[in-house]
Parts: C-alpha cells; structure tokens; sequence
C-alpha cells in the first residue's frame, strides 16, 4: 500500500506535468491550425482556398483513418474474446460433474454469440457425454439404450427463458442461432453416424422462417421440444418414439419413492401394509428390481452352486435358500397399471433417473423428459462408491481395470475377472474391502489367484475395531490367503506392459492385474438443488429431522439421510439393517405416523470361518473402548470354533497347527497369564461421556437385544463387567 | 482368574466363566409398555392388528394383501366360538387370489427350498426379529395360530 503511494506520489506530479504538456501542445496545435488557416486564408484570398482546405483534409482522413483502424480492432479482439471464452465453456462443459450449470453457460453464450459458422465445428467436437440441454435432445435419447441415461435438463425452464428474451432482443439471425444450438447438442447424442443428417437439418431450418420458432419459444418448457420437432425434417421419426416411451410413465402417483434399493422396497412395503390400496411407485436408475446387497460381498461368494452368479440365489443362515431380490417379480404390477389396478400395490420403473425436483408443484422430471406428480415422496438414492483421486487420474487403462463395488454387475464382472487374472488389489480396510479380501482370498488357491489388500490403517476395520481387536482381525484375514499391506498410501497407479503398478508413498511398489477399490461411499444428492434442501457439510447426505422429514411432502432414509438420531445425536448410516429400519420408520411417517428415528439398526460383518461379529450403535475406534472376553480355554480354540461350526474347510490345516500348540500350554498347570491372547468370544463397549453409545458382539450370536436396550437406556454404568454378564459370552 | 489390562484408551477384561456366574448387578431401566415410539409386535397395544410387523412378511402388502388383511382382521376380531368360522368367504377369496400367484405364495410344505415370495429373512437370524422378517411359505395356518396362541 505504501508503495503504490509512494510510487503514485512520485508519478502524479509527472503526470500531472506531462497531461498538462499534452494539453498545452493539442492547444497549440490546434491553435497553431486555427490560426494556420486564417493565415492561409488571409494569404490565399487571391488564388483560392485550395491548400489550406488540403492540409485540414489530410488532417480529417489521419483522425479518420485513426477511428476506422481502433474500430476494427476493437471488433476483432471482442469477437476473438467471445470465440476464446466460447471454447473456455465447451472446456467446462466436457469436464464430468459440471453438469447443468456448464450447459446452462453454453446455451446462453450460444444463444448470445453471433459466431454461428464457429459454433459447429466446436460443438460437434464435444464428446457424447455431455450434459445436454433442451426437451429437444429427448426424441434422439429415447432410441438410446436405457444404460445411458443422458443428464437431462434440469433447467429446462430457465434456459427456455433465455432463450426466449434472446430472441425477443436481438435480430432475427441470432433466433435462428438458437434453433441451431438447440439442434446441434441433438446431433451428439445418438452414434456419430447420425450426426450427419442432424446438420443437414440445421441448415434448413436456419432458412425456415423464424416466427415460427419465436412464437413456440414463449410458452414454457413442454411446447419447445414440439416446436423443435416441427421445425427439423430428419428427427421427425424420434417425436413418435418419445411419445411412446413417455406412455409407460404414469403422470400421477401418490407416493414417489425415488430409488430401488433396501429402503425404498422397505418403506413400499410399510406404506402398502399402512395405507390399504396404496398406489407406489418406485423410479430407479437401475435396470434390477429392488435386491439386497449384503450377499454381493459375503454369501455369494462362499456358494456351493456353480450358478448362482447367474441366479443370485444363496444358502442363509437357517440353511433356507433365498434370492437376492426381495420379491419375486410377479409382486411387482406394471406401472402403467398403477392407476388402475383394484387394490393398488407397488409398480417399478427400471432405467429413469430423476434429474429435477419441483417442490412447489409437486412433481419430478426424468431423465427421458417424463413428469410425474407425487403427493408424498420418498428419496432414497443411496450413493456412488467413492474412487481414488490417483486412479480417476490415471488414465483409460487403469479405470478399465478398476472395479467400483456396489451392484449386482460389478459382483458378475468382479465374478468373472476372478477366474481370468492372476493377482487382484483390494484398496480399502473397511467393511466392503476386507469382506471382499475373504471372500477372494478363499478362492485365491483354487484359482491359483494373488490376493492383495492395502490400506492407510495399521489393521482391517482399524477405524471399526479398537486396535488389539483390528490386529487380531487383520492375522484372520492373511490366514484366508490375503496379503495384506498396511500403512499403504496410494500415490500413483499406472498401466505397464500389461500390468497396473501401484506406487505408494512410502515407495513400495506393487504390480497387480486388477484393482477394486473398497474406499467408501459417496451419498447421491444430486436433487438437492432443484429441491431446494439442505445437504449435511459434516455426514454428507440430505439433512432431515428425527422423523426422517426434509421438507412437508418428502422424506429421505437409508444412506442418503443424515437424520438425527435423539439418543446418538445426528449421523448418517450406511448399513443394511439401517436402511430397512429408516425406509419402513418414512413409509409410516409417510402414511401419517410422526415417528421418530428410535429402533436402533444393527450391523454385522463375516471374515472368514473364525470372525463373526454383530454391533449397534455408534461403534468407533476412536472412542474408548471397553472389552470383556471370555478367558480362552482349551474349547474355545480355532478348531474347535470351525468344527462347532462346520465351516472353514480351506483354512483347517493351519488352524489346527495353532490349535495343537495352544493344547500344550492349557494342559500345564495354569500360568496367571496366557502368553497368547485369544479374543475368540466377547463384547466391546464404546463410550461417550461414560455413557454406552456402541457395542460390539465379538462371535456371540442372538444377543442383540440386550444390547439395543443397553443403548436404549444411556445410563452411565459404573462397572461395565456387571452389564457384560447380561450377554452370557460363556454360552453358546 | 479374571484379569485386566489397559492399552492405551481402550480397556480389556477377560473373563472366566465362574466369574460370570453370578446375576449382574446391572440396573436396566423399565420399559413402558405405552411407548408410543416403540415398534410393536402383531397386536398393538389397543388391540389392533399390526399391519406393518415384519412378522407378516410382505402378507399384507403383496397382489393379494386386502385379501389378506381382510380374513386377518375378520379372524382377529372373531367372536364365534369357533374363532373364524364365520369368516370362511374371506378366506376363500384370499386363497383364490394366493393361487393366482404360486411363485408369491408357494402351496407347497415349509421343508421345500421355495422361492423367495412372501419370505423375507436377513442373512443372520439373530436379525430376523430387526430386519425383514422370517416368514414360512404357508404362513396363513401360522398367521392364523399365532394370535391363538397368545
């Protein structure tokens, strides 16, 4: 600041000093021609006033030709200006996730610009992918496979008004413009082959009259996409299909649950048993119809049937044979019969992603242009499994042989990719990555497969299990044929002679052929926007209330939701069990109930033959723990918890290595403490304020509702032993 | 003998099982039967039919649940002295609408390896009483036992 003063101090009198030169010289000058030419004039009475008159032309065509010179440079770099910052915002709009707002920003600069011949060649430049704008793209998106989906507009209503004040305000040109911009992101969306005959159009239509046009632009968004479709001749075969494909949407359904997961079916089925004839509608983006995903990752992996990749069946725990769907499909009605049918009942629409929400009007746009209103709906869009900034980075060949795990494809194609490589990385110690780790790691000798398993964390489930535990835990996991790498930060992952190679921070280097990355989950708020609610900064997710309420008609449950909790305060939950609880606690809440979030969800989690364990509650590694275990006796040893339990034929040859040395030392007179720790059976506390808020049960099985009372209850409990003798850990 | 260590934050016991043989002295507070918040069995505490327990499976929420919750509730409410007879219509009805769908509601004994319908289980029985529930093919004999039988 100084500086600048000092600087604009010692400036200013120069400044000053020069401005007034300059002035005194244009005085002069100026005076000097005055004077000039009444001298020339007085001199020149006799022959004229030829010279003078050319010298003040010489001076009108220099000040002239100055003008038309900063003129045409102004012109060019304002529309040069205009063509960079036009290819700034194709840049934008091909990055992914800038979505609505990026095309929002080309079709007004497109709209505004009047560098039409520029606009073609850049657009066409840009990829399929791109978020593209008006109703006029859905007649091509409707002949598209359902698997792309393509962003629709979320903003249909506002661009529309740009559009329509641009056309109003400027020339006729630009209207044509913006027929033309409409029509060329429409050029992209079908095979390129076709991108052809879309161009072709858009020449035509330049030339078609452009009333037309400007009078199908003031009414609102619906009419655009007729008018579009009116005034170009080669997509006059797509209105038809879109009108038949929007057929199979019903226009109105008293209750919307958008997404087919666990909570969706969950709160369908307690709307249905609530409200007697209810009418349901369930949109889900994907092509399955409702399924649970635990065994995607434990049981069908350890099935004995050859086929169950295919038909999703597996064995419970009860021996009883199940598929993964809830419900056959024969429980499900059509839902162009939803209206219809006598009793009402649960109608499923695969393959429509929900872009926009209207709370005002109560109504949701799909991503094929279809609405439906609601009176009452539910968002249960789960999430998108989290990646790795290295990997996202790296490039085609790594992303090809990366695999996100989360549905029923990536289980077949994880399936399939088990059988034809030789070594696979898993990236992540939690939940998913260290079940996925077992369940691999069990085939790996059959295979002849290398199973890896890499974390930042000391020890599978580290921020789950207090450390001894997670220790234990981790040595379970490489008796199951894992390798398993901890303290591994990922730095870098690169395709090399056929191989992925994984550099880490510490410099270790690790070849692999397939990576699976386990690293957490993204929640799908995509909604909130258009919806106008709020996303939690701490949990992610949508922020509702303790009765799982956003806003008056909409509820959110399973992990989107970040609800609060009145005994734990607010969280959000990504287990199964949780989002069965919360989408039937939203179906009654939604069919008049007001009940707040008060069953506690439970979890579990299966690593191999000798970790079992079940937890309630918020069970972080990061809160004191207190853990009371059942001292180890010559019963309680690995073999004899695989045989009690039949399982584990794999591994029995190294348990039994460790089962007899242990043997030896229990027959000798019992030393006061055990070389040993054997945490074979137990209960873990976790504590707030010397107050239970979570539990574990370490391989004791049928006691979870002593502990949910337990939790239940918030009591400050003086000695934790006494309240591990309510769970009997010494039974069976 | 039971011992303690400390590691770190985190507290370790183990116990024998002699130790634990005597009843804890650990205070639990006293449930309120009344709770309004408390998820209830079949019967709520007014009497009424719980439509939503996961008990039913998805009995009253399936093709043929107003079927269903028509003999149920007809049943339940029953003052013949034989408890039901006079609801044998609404059976029947529900028994036609069951056929319509035999992969919903298999026919066939407990012992089959049916098809899912109608029989929700989570993965661990030890959650069946959380989760989605564990409900028997023919579930309509046991639906209609159940409330007999308490």
């Amino acid at each position: 600041m100084f500086k600048c003063k000092a600087v604009w101090n010692k400036l200013a009198p120069l400044v000053r000093a020069s401005s007034t030169l300059c002035l005194q010289n244009a005085r002069k000058s100026v005076l000097r021609h005055g004077r000039r030419l009444e001298m020339v004039q007085k001199a020149q009475m006799s022959s004229g006033p030829a010279g003078g008159g050319g010298e003040n032309t010489l001076y009108y065509v220099l000040v002239g030709a100055t003008c038309l010179g900063t003129g045409v440079y102004a012109y060019r770099t304002v529309s040069g200006d205009k063509e960079r910052y036009n290819e700034r915002m194709i840049d934008l709009v091909n990055r992914p996730k800038q979505g609505p707002r990026a095309a929002e920003a080309v079709t007004e600069v497109v709209a505004g610009s009047k560098e039409e011949p520029v606009e073609e060649p850049t657009l066409t430049e840009a990829p399929v992918e791109e978020p593209l704008v008006t109703e006029a793209v859905v007649e091509f998106t409707e002949s598209k496979p359902v698997t792309e989906p393509l962003v629709e507009a979320s903003i249909p209503e506002p661009i529309v008004e740009t559009l329509v004040t641009e056309s109003v305000v400027e020339a006729s040109v630009p209207e044509s413009i913006i027929e033309v911009s409409v029509t060329e992101p429409v050029a992209e969306a079908p095979a390129v082959t076709q991108s052809e005959e879309p161009l072709a159009s858009v020449v035509e239509s330049e030339t078609k009259p452009t009333p037309v046009i400007i009078a199908a632009h003031v009414p609102e968004a619906s009419p655009v996409s007729e008018s579009a479709a009116v005034s170009e001749p080669a997509p006059a075969a797509e209105p038809v299909e879109s009108t038949a494909a929007h057929s199979d949407v019903p226009e109105h359904a008293p209750y919307l649950l958008i997404g087919g997961g666990t909570a969706s079916f969950a709160a369908a089925r307690s709307i249905r048993a609530r409200d007697p004839g209810a009418r349901v509608l369930i949109v889900t983006e994907e092509s399955e119809l409702p399924y649970m995903r635990p065994p995607l990752s434990k049981e069908l992996w350890f099935s004995d049937d050859p086929k169950a990749t295919e038909t999703l069946r597996f064995k419970q725990w009860n021996g009883k044979e199940r598929s993964i769907y809830f419900q056959p499909p024969s429980f499900y009605i059509s839902p162009t019969d939803l209206a219809k049918v006598e009793n009402g009942g649960v109608a499923v629409l695969t393959g429509r992603k929900v872009v926009h929400m209207d709370v005002r009007e109560n109504k949701v746009k799909l991503s094929d242009g279809a609405e439906i209103s609601y009176e009452k709906c539910l968002i249960a869009t789960g999430g998108v499994p989290r990646n790795l900034q290295v990997i996202d980075r790296a490039g085609e060949e790594v992303m090809k042989r990366t695999t996100l795990f989360r549905k029923i494809e990536d289980f077949r194609s994880l399936e399939k990719i088990s059988r034809e490589v030789k070594s696979i990385t898993i990236i992540g110690g939690g939940f998913l990555g260290s079940e996925l780790a077992c369940a691999l790691g069990r085939r790996s000798t059959d295979l002849g497969l290398e199973v890896i398993q890499m974390f930042p964390e000391k020890g599978n489930m580290g921020k789950v299990l207090p450390e001894y535990l997670s220790n234990w835990t981790t040595e379970k996991v490489r008796k199951e044929g894992v390798n398993i790498i901890m303290d591994a930060v990922v730095k870098n992952v690169s395709y090399k002679n056929d191989k992925l190679e994984i550099k880490l921070k510490d410099g270790r280097l690790i070849e692999t052929d397939h990576v699976v990355a386990a690293v957490g989950l993204e929640p799908s708020v995509e909604l909130a926007k258009s919806a106008g609610l709020e996303v939690d900064s701490d949990f992610g997710g949508y922020r509702v209330n303790a009765e799982l309420q956003a806003r008056s008609n909409i509820w959110v449950a399973g992990d989107a939701a970040c609800f609060y909790d009145i005994k734990l305060g607010r969280r959000r939950v990504e287990h199964h069990d949780h989002a069965v609880v919360s989408g039937r606690l939203a179906g009654e809440n939604m069919t008049g109930a007001s009940k707040p979030y008060w069953h506690q969800s439970m979890f579990w989690s299966d690593l191999g033959p000798d970790v079992g364990y079940e937890a309630i509650g918020i069970v972080d590694s990061s809160l004191p723990t207190v853990g009371v275990f059942a001292k180890a006796t010559a019963k309680d040893t690995p073999k004899a918890a695989t045989e009690q339990s039949g399982t584990g034929i794999r591994s029995e040859s190294e348990t039994e290595a460790v089962a007899v040395t242990l043997k030896a030392e229990t027959t000798a007179p019992p030393p006061p403490v055990q070389q040993k720790e054997d945490y074979g059976k137990g209960v873990v506390f976790y504590l707030r304020d010397n107050v239970v808020v979570g539990i574990v049960l370490w391989n004791v099985f049928n006691r979870m509702p002593i502990a949910r009372k337990i939790i239940k209850d918030g009591e400050q409990h003086a000695d934790l032993n006494e309240v591990a003798k309510l769970f009997n850990i010494h039974e069976d | 003998m039971s011992y303690c260590k400390q590691e770190g934050k985190d507290r370790i016991i183990f116990v024998t099982k002699e130790d634990h043989e005597a009843p804890s002295n650990a205070e639990l507070i006293e449930d309120d039967p009344n709770d309004p918040y408390e998820d209830h069995g079949l019967i709520l505490p007014n009497g009424d039919i719980n439509w939503n327990c996961p008990c039913l499976g998805g009995m009253a929420s399936g093709p043929c649940g107003q079927q269903f919750k028509d003999a149920f509730s007809c049943f339940h409410y029953s003052k013949e002295e034989v408890k039901g007879s006079d609801c044998v219509e609404n059976f029947r009805s529900m028994q036609e609408c069951m056929q319509k769908y035999p992969e919903l509601y298999p026919q066939e004994d407990d012992n089959d390896s049916a098809p899912s319908g109608g029989a929700d289980n989570a993965p661990t029985a030890s959650t069946s009483t959380d989760s989605l529930p564990t409900s028997s093919p023919d579930s309509t004999p046991a639906a209609t036992e159940n409330p007999a039988a308490s």
